[in-house]
């Protein structure tokens, strides 16, 4: 059987990624720049013997999300970042809760009403932690509408191996950019609810999900639960690396501005300058060990250059994973109109001068 | 010999945490001889929301998700359009339903989810300690209306029951109280017809029930039973709209 090859903007590909998983529930509330996702999912999911809901807000939505997670049925959300902040109380129950839901975040420009502008300004609150307590997801950034396409669909799988939530960080420009996506068939991993899932206490003992414990001592652990799960999601760290020996200068950039920094570095690479580039795929947990292991070579890196759509977020992963071992700079570009690789090469070059002259 | 008076299967033999007089036990008991009686314990699903009650997992006997406070009705929704084949109740106190969860309640019950949403109104907040709640009645004193509610800056209790009626989803709702033994028969009876409404899928089941609340009306155990007939002066008790009886009827001819 032939593969189709279609052409899709990114938030189609990710909710074709999303129904490649099998993913039965969707809910939702309209907001730009992520509107194809829902109606791509109401035409798509009743078809399939899925359930399509547009919720009354996002308030509601998210806690719709929440029901049907606790049931075992693979669930998605999409929203755009002022619905996403309205989603917070209930991602750190969800989180809490230790269910797999998938929550997609079309990232555009903050803060408050902002604009719709492509931006990446969310990342603190994908990365960080976007409620109250200490909780994290899973965050998958894709780059393009393949990934976003590719990326969805693992996010079922990630989302029940750690019965944590995993969210997709995307953005306005890839999120409204069409390109190829190959429609591939991907094996996404199922994994047993047999043993948690809230399906009516039918030839078993009553369950319960909750994030209350009131006991301190039993708080403690739950959080030291928690904290260990987080840690052992490090297996599945991914991100991509064009990176040679010798190389003085990384970019470091994620979503659509790797795009943007990528181009700039394969140019500037052609030229002769010693510029690699890193871009991290999963921005929680983040690739810290790679980016430390990269400063144990006898030839390591001088500066990492963090190129963001925002006014510099990401930057702070980077200086603790860089850990005072090489300069650190924020190339910083608040949502507005995305910059071309040229703008990008020359900003770079200009933290090399000073390194290409010692070299002569 | 014949056992008349049993302790419900679906009822958690765990000492209740209320305090003395606070009509959520006898609440608790009803649900769970409904329960029983329909034969849905097996395939219920329960949600715990904000409040005295959010420990109903302790004492009733069925799978149970906690959700934030408000959005019992849209985490029921949830896990109703995700297996329809489950029976979902939510149990939510008036603040949680009618205040920070007007909206998902409102919204529920305007698309007809086939869920039974109990809301126990006792007027206050009662876990915080007493505080101003939607259904706080005019010159009713509380820990943040000391003076008493006045209207003026905080308008009137909404008669949720009354206004549910009116929804074209809501397949049954009434208001209905515990503090007499007749009365808590009708309301044994008017939560069946709440959980037929979802079981034949009519629409939304919603039923109201007056508690008393003797810690925060300041009141020994009796006094605030009796209390409850005050309440009932404003929120009159009954069936507001049954279209349970209805379908019964045309199945029986």
């Amino acid at each position: 059987m032939g593969v189709r090859k279609i052409l899709a903007r990114g938030v189609e590909a990710i909710a074709l990624g999303a129904l490649e998983a099998d993913c039965k529930c969707y809910f939702g509330y309209p907001i730009t720049p992520q509107n194809e996702i829902p109606e791509l999912m109401s035409r798509e999911l009743p078809k399939r013997g899925g359930v399509f809901l547009q919720a009354e807000s996002e308030v509601a939505a998210i806690n719709m999300l929440l029901g049907a997670c606790a049931t075992g049925i693979r669930a998605m959300i999409s929203s755009s970042s002022p619905g996403i902040s309205l989603m917070c109380e209930t991602f750190s129950y969800i989180a809490a809760q230790e269910l797999p839901a998938v929550i997609v975040n079309v990232m555009r420009g903050g803060p408050g009403l902002g604009g719709i502008e492509a931006s990446q300004g969310d990342y603190f609150q994908a990365v960080k932690g976007s409620g109250h307590g200490d909780f994290h997801f899973l965050v998958l950034a894709p780059y393009n509408a393949q990934e976003a396409y590719e990326l969805t669909a693992k996010a079922f799988e990630l989302a029940e191996k750690y019965r944590n939530p995993v969210m997709i960080l995307s953005d306005a420009i890839l999120g409204q950019m069409k390109e190829t996506v190959v429609l591939k068939k991907l094996k996404i991993k199922r994994y047993p609810n047999e043993t948690w899932a809230l399906t009516g206490a039918k030839n078993r003992p009553s369950r319960i999900i909750r994030s209350l414990f009131l006991s301190s001592q039993e708080l403690k652990e739950r959080n030291l639960i928690l904290m260990k799960k987080y840690k052992k999601m490090e297996k599945d760290v991914l991100y991509e690396a064009k990176i040679e020996e010798g190389d003085q200068i990384i970019v470091v950039a994620f979503g659509s501005m790797a795009r943007i920094a990528k181009e700039a570095c394969i140019n500037l690479k052609k030229k002769g300058y010693p510029v690699g580039f890193f871009r991290p795929i999963t921005l929680f947990p983040f690739p810290s060990k790679v980016l430390k292991n990269l400063l144990k070579n006898e030839k390591k890196p001088k500066k990492f250059i963090v190129a963001e759509l925002n006014c510099g977020q990401m930057v702070e992963d980077v200086k603790l994973s860089v850990d005072g071992k090489a300069e650190v700079i924020s190339l910083f570009f608040p949502p507005s109109v995305i910059p071309f690789p040229e703008e990008l090469e020359r900003k770079i070059k200009k933290c090399i001068k000073p390194l290409s002259s010692q070299k002569v | 010999m014949y056992k008349a008076f049993k302790f419900p299967k679906s009822l958690k033999k765990n000492l209740f945490h209320y305090c003395p007089g606070c009509h959520h036990s006898i609440v608790h008991r009803l649900l769970c001889e409904v329960i029983d009686e329909l034969n849905i314990q097996e395939k219920s699903v329960g949600i715990a929301s904000i409040g005295c009650a959010c420990f109903l997992y302790f004492y009733i006997d069925v799978d149970i998700l906690e959700a934030p406070h408000g959005r019992a009705c849209a985490a029921a929704t949830g896990i109703k359009r995700a297996r329809p084949e489950l029976i979902v109740f939510t149990y939510q106190g008036d603040g949680d339903f009618a205040a920070i969860g007007f909206n998902e309640s409102f919204h529920s019950a305007l698309r007809g989810e086939k869920i039974t949403a109990i809301m126990i109104n006792n007027t206050v907040y009662g876990m915080t300690g007493g505080q101003l709640s939607p259904t706080t009645l005019p010159g009713q004193k509380t820990t943040t209306t000391p003076e008493g509610r006045n209207p003026n800056l905080y308008g009137y209790p909404p008669k949720i029951a009354e206004i549910f009626a009116n929804l074209e989803g809501v397949a049954f709702s009434g208001r209905f109280a515990v503090n007499t033994p007749k009365r808590v028969l009708e309301t044994k009876e008017a939560l069946k017809k709440a959980f037929f409404a979802q079981i034949y899928n009519l629409g939304f089941g919603y039923i109201e029930i007056l508690s008393s609340c003797p810690v925060n009306w300041k009141m020994d155990p009796v006094s605030a039973n009796k209390e409850v007939d005050k309440f009932i002066k404003f929120f009159s008790i009954g069936t507001f709209k049954d279209k349970v009886e209805k379908f019964l009827q045309g199945e029986k001819s």
